[in-house]
């Protein structure tokens, strides 16, 4: 028994599957000899190799398209993009190749690749360096989407990543990378890719989070558990493919639910949960859903974040709300 | 079999790393106010990167990128230009920006995470600080297009770094100001390093100034630690696309001593022996030794200087530190013309949880 932080998880995962598939290789800017700029790729490079392990030249674009080419010929390429900023370019290839090369050849080449990519804000980090584009991601056919919150969580969804026969964006955390150490066994075990964790049990309402955002729902949990007020918190881990059976259970428990969403509040993932709760729980509902979110704004610069970035007081506040509706 | 096409680089050094000139530099490349000027805006940079590492070590100001030994570029480039042009800067380009009007307390709110820190009070029309690597060229493609277009006597130049040359957007922008021929000047700052990716890793080619080639642009390299040659070179530059003579790239050589940011360790992956080596080469001492020999400096002018800068970035620091916090609504104000009604809801949640109660509008 270990005790990681999660950027450890995410490196014991790459190399768990780096030793046991050959065909698994990593590439990405600085992820070499420096291994990488948070360093989940640290002595990956000594250990494998730079034949498996590439320092690449600068170009997000090119690297995503040539991991489309090593995944159709074979290999399992899992790419860093260094901030989550810098996936941007690498859109074009993410959504008009990796997402559909197995149905534009009906299934005769694939695409087994990985995207990591840090994710989100919360340390202070410069411009460009704190977006959170999962809803885009997701919102791309033939892209599976995860977003761990968690040392073990990032361990075995990663590897359930790498071992996915399509394409996976694998966004981490960046706050949570060093916030704390958990056990993890590295025993090669994966974790399904398309489940929800339900992380607390309660009864009043459930509060439905991911990646950093999930602890945020947790102390506010707590905060709430002093008022008398008994929180359900929900781990999205895979928004896509979505479980939401899990959310769709937890709320016809409490009938009361408050998404947390750290990117910006139009079209993002929290919408799309809360439309599937009004299709499919809505007769469940004692109050109308609640979104926290980040604002409509451009992530704002380092001194502005905490005010960006929803937090205690607001889940707490949409969530008692919640309470005294009905 | 016959050659196709054949094509050469070439490299301008006036000011060997010992200080001495090139007898055949031009006159005006070494007109003595201009060469000073040269050298004090150089030394006003290095003040001014210095306090700012140690600003963000002490924990005033955030995530710095350090230009350490790559003065001659943003001072060669930043002095050539004329305030109308527009400059397209990367990060590590404070040493032009300077010289353009930017102020110390501006690029400081900026590393600083606030928001204020690029709306420049001078430069009006000129970029700000562009992070994801190489995009800047295609936006100084464009702004040269405009020039062109509107028959105005303005240049754009752009800024980049050796790893954002391996990127598309600096090819396709080149490629575009190729076909266009349009007002448009690319420096590219070799200084080796691409955070920890060494110059071989980034690019087979022999030069980085030949990429210029496949655009059907014209390609130089400069010794970037030669502030007399980068200042000519760049001159040279600007002004045949004031003239309507197209772009140009330029590679000037250089050497990031420093890390690549305050975020980086850059001992965790080259040799610190190296690097004191090419420190001997960097382009501040270079000119003061050419300027000492020819008489044109002194001992005591260089102590002056070195108060000079040092007081003028307290005063910096100073004004930085006293800026009153931004509302929450700096996050809104600026993100439409006008908000939409429909953000209203969201600006008063905003306001509502500020630490301060939100202030005023």
């Amino acid at each position: 028994m270990t005790e990681l932080t999660l950027v450890e998880a995410v490196n014991r995962a790459l190399a768990h599957a780096l030793e046991h598939d050959p065909a698994v290789l990593l590439l990405g800017e600085d992820i070499g000899v420096n291994g990488g700029v948070f360093r989940a790729t640290l002595g990956l490079q000594q250990r494998f190799g730079s034949a498996r392990v590439i320092d690449t030249p600068l170009a997000e674009a090119a690297i995503a398209g040539v991991a489309v080419g090593m995944a159709a010929m074979g290999l399992k390429p899992v790419m860093e993009i260094q901030f989550s900023g810098f996936i941007y370019p690498a859109m074009d290839q993410l959504i008009n190749h990796a997402s559909r090369l197995r149905n534009r050849t009906r299934g005769r080449l694939t695409c087994p690749m990985v995207l990591r990519a840090p994710n989100g804000a919360g340390i202070h980090a410069p411009e460009h360096h704190s977006e959170s584009p999962e809803a885009m991601l997701a919102h791309t056919p033939g892209l599976r989407v995860v977003i761990p919150s968690s040392p073990s969580r990032a361990y075995g969804l990663l590897l359930a990543a790498i071992r996915d026969p399509d394409p996976v964006v694998f966004l981490e955390p960046t706050r949570l990378y060093r916030l704390f150490k958990q056990e993890v066994i590295d025993d090669g075990e994966s974790l399904p890719l398309d489940t929800c964790f339900v992380s607390r049990e309660g009864r009043d309402v459930t509060l439905v989070a991911w990646g950093g955002m999930l602890h945020e729902a947790l102390a506010a949990a707590d905060r709430l558990a002093e008022e008398g007020v008994d929180c359900e918190v929900v781990d999205v881990a895979t928004l896509k493919p979505l479980d939401a059976e899990t959310i769709l259970r937890s709320v016809e428990k409490t009938g009361r639910c408050v998404i947390v969403q750290e990117a910006a509040r139009t079209a993002g993932f929290g919408a799309e949960i809360a439309a599937i709760i009004a299709e499919r729980g809505l007769y469940s509902l004692q109050a109308p859903v609640a979104r926290v979110t980040g604002y409509d704004v451009v992530t704002p610069l380092a001194r502005l974040e905490g005010q960006y970035l929803p937090g205690v007081a607001r889940i707490a506040d949409a969530a008692r709300k919640t309470m005294e509706a009905a | 079999m016959s050659i196709g096409v054949s094509f050469q680089i070439d490299f301008l050094r006036f000011l060997s790393a010992d200080g001495a000139l090139d007898p055949s530099t031009p006159r005006e490349a070494i007109e003595a106010e201009r060469v000073l000027g040269l050298y004090r805006a150089m030394a006003r940079t290095r003040a001014y990167d210095g306090k700012a590492i140690a600003l963000q070590r002490t924990g005033k100001l955030g995530t710095f990128a350090s230009a350490l030994g790559q003065e001659a570029i943003g001072v060669g480039v930043g002095s050539a230009m004329r305030s109308e042009d527009v400059l397209a800067p990367s990060y590590r380009d404070h040493g032009a920006q300077l010289l353009r009007g930017m102020t110390m307390v501006e690029n400081l709110l900026y590393w600083g995470g606030d928001e204020r820190g690029s709306d420049y009070a001078v430069p009006r029309c000129d970029f700000p600080i562009c992070v994801p690597v190489g995009t800047q060229v295609a936006h100084a493609a464009g702004a040269a297009y405009a020039f062109k277009l509107r028959d105005e006597k303005r240049v754009a130049v752009a800024i980049l770094g050796d790893g954002g040359a391996s990127t598309g957007d600096f090819y396709s922008a080149l490629n575009m100001a190729g076909v266009w021929r349009i007002p448009l000047v690319v420096v590219i700052n070799n200084n080796q390093w691409a955070i920890s990716t060494p110059r071989a890793l980034e690019s087979a080619t022999a030069t980085l100034a030949q990429k210029a080639v496949a655009a059907g642009v014209e390609g130089r390299q400069v010794d970037g630690n030669d502030a007399i040659a980068m200042r000519h070179i760049t001159s040279l530059a600007i002004e045949k696309a004031r003239d309507g003579g197209g772009p140009t790239l330029i590679e000037a050589l250089s050497y990031r001593l420093g890390d690549h940011t305050t975020a980086d360790d850059a001992s965790r992956y080259r040799d610190a022996e190296i690097v004191r080596r090419e420190a001997e080469k960097e382009p501040i001492g270079r000119l003061r030794k050419y300027l000492l020999a020819r008489g044109l400096w002194s001992e005591e002018q260089e102590k002056r200087l070195a108060k000079d800068c040092a007081e003028e970035v307290e005063r910096a620091v100073a004004a930085y530190l006293a800026t009153p916090a931004q509302n929450f609504s700096a996050m809104f104000d600026h993100l439409f013309a006008r908000l939409p009604q429909s953000m209203r809801d969201q600006y008063e949640e905003a306001r509502r949880f500020a630490p301060n109660g939100g202030g005023h509008d």
